[in-house]
């Protein structure tokens, strides 16, 4: 076995028999469920019952009875005075007490400038939000009164909008399609840039750990710097790969036991292929049935080939960049400034997606998706959208010729640095090495 | 066996070697000596293809220095160090196997060595749960496991107990015997004068002073000598005493050698109640500080 082979292999062997590798790539899929799943979740649970007093002076509310959150006790204005109200409110333990006056000349302007609402303490912004948007609503009734239009007319010619939008591109008559395509680019982006995170501090660390370690003078008398430094980044670039085909092993199941145990027989997938060849009609309303068709529309093998290409891609140039940060400091705090010019092409990057999401095609997302150091994920932002070859061509081909000038780079600094301690070099000195003889 | 011909290296505007010759014969134990900084570590990273030299060139048994020969070559560097979570039968498998050995090969070398230095029952064991005496034993074996020609040791005792020491020098004189040649790079000198036949002394780059450790001394020799009497030397006319020490009972006196020869020297201390007589044997560690200082 060759020299890059034995470190590869080493690299890998002793990490993935790590109990936090192991437990990690079993939990991650169950994790990120539970992650997407629990904000959805915690917002269909009922929140504690908040009952607010109201003295509405001026019956403006209509006793409007409030939310399954929020609820209003009305006191009657010709029993109560302001402080009696404020007072039977704290006496009953409410939440907060509305007050609204009466309006001075039937003004529904004056109401809107003063009405109040008192609490021990603050206020809830979904609370303060709920009543503003009711004090809205029938104070602009009110309004409609005074000009003399029914609010009823109103409401009645109330009209929604849904424009069915037909790609004509290819000739191809699809229904439109951009929600799916939004979530296939945004997921195949994120999960590149979370691998190279991920992975490319760990490449950092091991550095760093064997510098600590003081075996590097020794490993490199045996092996070349380029090497060690190769092996190590493709040993946990392939512990990232196992990891990948795990997760979507793991997530594949995960998503057959929840669908068969959550979701109703009818729409097991064999069902609903064969309703779709003979029940077109009854089917094309349904979501599932939409989400199915629309995936048809998207050139799989090429996004699935690019996703490929760009992971590796972008793992390897932003790898050798982690590792050139590595060797250049003694100590894992120290890296914090130096590695902040790797992290910040890697966050714009996830902050044009959202740009490139919505818009495709436009300059930002093109010029983005060409420059290597952010391609890898904007790119696959756009793909699912439909790229022109030229331009998958010429981003790949600079993806790969800044592949290998930042491993040339890297490997220069890596090489100097690894056999430097002590002192925390400045970027100027890491572009001396570079310089540096062999 | 080793010939470094005009060797220098540079990094930017520091001189780390200058015109640096040297030879090394087949067989030997070979002492580079120098104080901190002198270009020591500079040289053997050269000789380990860990960094190129910028001038001049280096041969060994004849052919250039090139990637096939770091085979040939055992390290162990002054910096320490092993991974500390592996194990330290697979660690010695991994380093064997770096240099070049077949698994099987690799394997029984391991085991080999592990009984030599009778680490046998500790080879599943983590680097880590070791002490630190057993742990620079197995850093030894890693630098000689895959039974180098050139051996090259930086302050090979460093960290080692006195035990430890002795059983090191004895395998260092071993691997000499079975016709390694070993380049001993240290700034204490005690060791070298017990282990070198060869020495170069190195100073900010550059060579000061080289070859047979007999001779060198010899060369530095002051002619001085050191005396021990029963009772105190009166003034003697024509005896200059440089240094007068008391022990106990007995008087030490550091003569300085002039126009006295031996023999009369000894006529005029023998009624004091002459105790030793010997010549003054010059240290290593003098020239080395006389040397580094000019």
């Amino acid at each position: 076995m060759s020299n890059l082979g034995l470190i590869i292999k080493r690299e890998f062997s002793t990490r993935v028999r790590k109990r936090s590798f192991i437990i990690l790539t079993l939990l991650g899929p169950i994790l990120m469920a539970v992650l997407l799943f629990l904000p959805a979740y915690l917002a269909t649970l009922p929140g504690d019952l908040k009952v607010i007093t109201v003295l509405d002076e001026s019956i403006l509310m209509d006793f409007e009875k409030g939310t399954d959150e929020i609820k209003l006790r009305y006191l009657p204005p010709d029993k109560f005075k302001l402080e009696q109200a404020q007072e039977f409110s704290k006496q009953e333990g409410d939440y907060a007490f509305l007050y609204i006056p009466l309006s001075e000349g039937g003004d529904p302007d004056f109401l809107g400038r003063n009405v109040q609402l008192f609490r021990d303490g603050d206020v809830a912004l979904s609370v303060e939000g709920f009543i503003e948007d009711k004090l809205e609503e029938y104070i602009q009734k009110e309004k409609l009164k005074v000009e003399g239009v029914d609010p009823e007319i109103i409401a009645r010619t109330k009209t929604q909008v849904n424009i069915r939008i037909i790609n004509t591109e290819d000739g191809l008559e699809a229904e439109n399609t951009t929600l799916v395509k939004m979530g296939i680019g945004y997921v195949a982006a994120f999960a590149i840039y979370l691998f190279i995170f991920i992975y490319g501090s760990q490449i950092m660390r091991g550095v760093i750990e064997e510098k600590n370690n003081r075996i590097m003078e020794l490993m490199v008398s045996s092996i070349k710097p380029f090497e060690l430094m190769m092996g190590k980044i493709m040993g946990i670039g392939l512990l990232a790969l196992l990891q990948f085909v795990i997760w979507i092993g793991l997530g594949m199941l995960l998503y057959f036991i929840a669908t068969s145990i959550f979701i109703s027989p009818s729409l097991e997938s064999g069902e609903l292929m064969a309703n779709a060849g003979t029940n077109m009609g009854a089917m094309a309303d349904t979501p599932v049935f939409e989400i199915w068709r629309s995936l048809q529309g998207i050139d799989f093998i090429s996004v699935i080939l690019s996703f490929i290409y760009y992971f590796i891609g972008g793992y390897l140039l932003y790898g050798a960049l982690f590792a050139a940060v590595g060797s250049a400091v003694d100590k894992e705090s120290d890296s914090q400034q130096m590695v902040l010019p790797i992290t910040i092409p890697l966050i714009l990057s996830l902050l044009v997606i959202l740009r490139a999401l919505d818009n495709p095609d436009g300059a930002l997302a093109f010029w983005f998706s060409m420059v290597p150091l952010s391609s890898p994920l904007v790119m696959m932002a756009r793909l699912p959208f439909g790229v022109e070859w030229w331009e998958l061509l010429v981003s790949m081909l600079l993806l790969a010729l800044a592949f290998l000038g930042g491993v040339w780079i890297a490997a220069k600094i890596y090489r100097v640095g690894i056999l430097m301690y002590g002192k925390k070099p400045t970027f100027t000195e890491m572009f001396r090495w570079i310089r540096y003889k062999n | 066996m080793l010939k470094a011909e005009g060797v220098s290296k540079y990094y930017g505007d520091h001189r780390a070697l200058h015109d640096f010759n040297v030879e090394i014969e087949q067989g030997s134990v070979f002492g580079l000596l120098g104080p901190n900084g002198a270009g020591k570590t500079s040289f053997i990273r050269i000789l380990n293809q860990i960094t190129a030299p910028d001038q001049g060139s280096i041969r060994l048994n004849g052919e250039k220095l090139q990637a096939k020969h770091i085979q040939e070559i055992g390290y162990l560097p002054e910096e320490r160090g092993l991974y500390p979570k592996m194990k330290v039968g697979e660690q010695l498998l991994y380093l064997a196997r770096l240099k070049g050995l077949s698994k099987e090969e690799a394997n029984r070398k391991v085991k080999d060595w592990l009984e030599r230095f009778e680490l046998m029952d500790r080879a599943k064991k983590n680097v880590e749960e070791l002490s630190k005496g057993l742990a620079q034993k197995v850093q030894f074996i890693a630098s000689v496991i895959h039974e180098p020609s050139l051996i090259i040791l930086d302050e090979p005792f460093t960290g080692f107990d006195p035990i430890n020491t002795e059983q090191i020098k004895q395998e260092i004189l071993r691997l000499r015997k079975d016709g390694a040649t070993v380049i001993f790079s240290t700034h204490r000198m005690e060791s070298v004068e017990e282990l070198c036949e060869k020495i170069v002394l190195i100073n900010k780059g550059e060579k000061v002073l080289d070859g047979m450790l007999s001779d060198i001394k010899k060369q530095y020799r002051s002619g001085n000598y050191i005396i021990r009497t029963e009772q105190a030397l009166g003034t003697i006319s024509g005896l200059n005493i440089i240094e007068h020490k008391q022990h106990f009972d007995a008087h030490q006196y550091l003569i300085e050698a002039n126009a006295l020869n031996k023999q009369s020297l000894l006529e005029k201390v023998l009624p004091a109640g002459l105790v030793s007589f010997e010549e003054e044997e010059a240290h290593l560690h003098d020239i080395f500080i006389k040397l580094a200082r000019s």
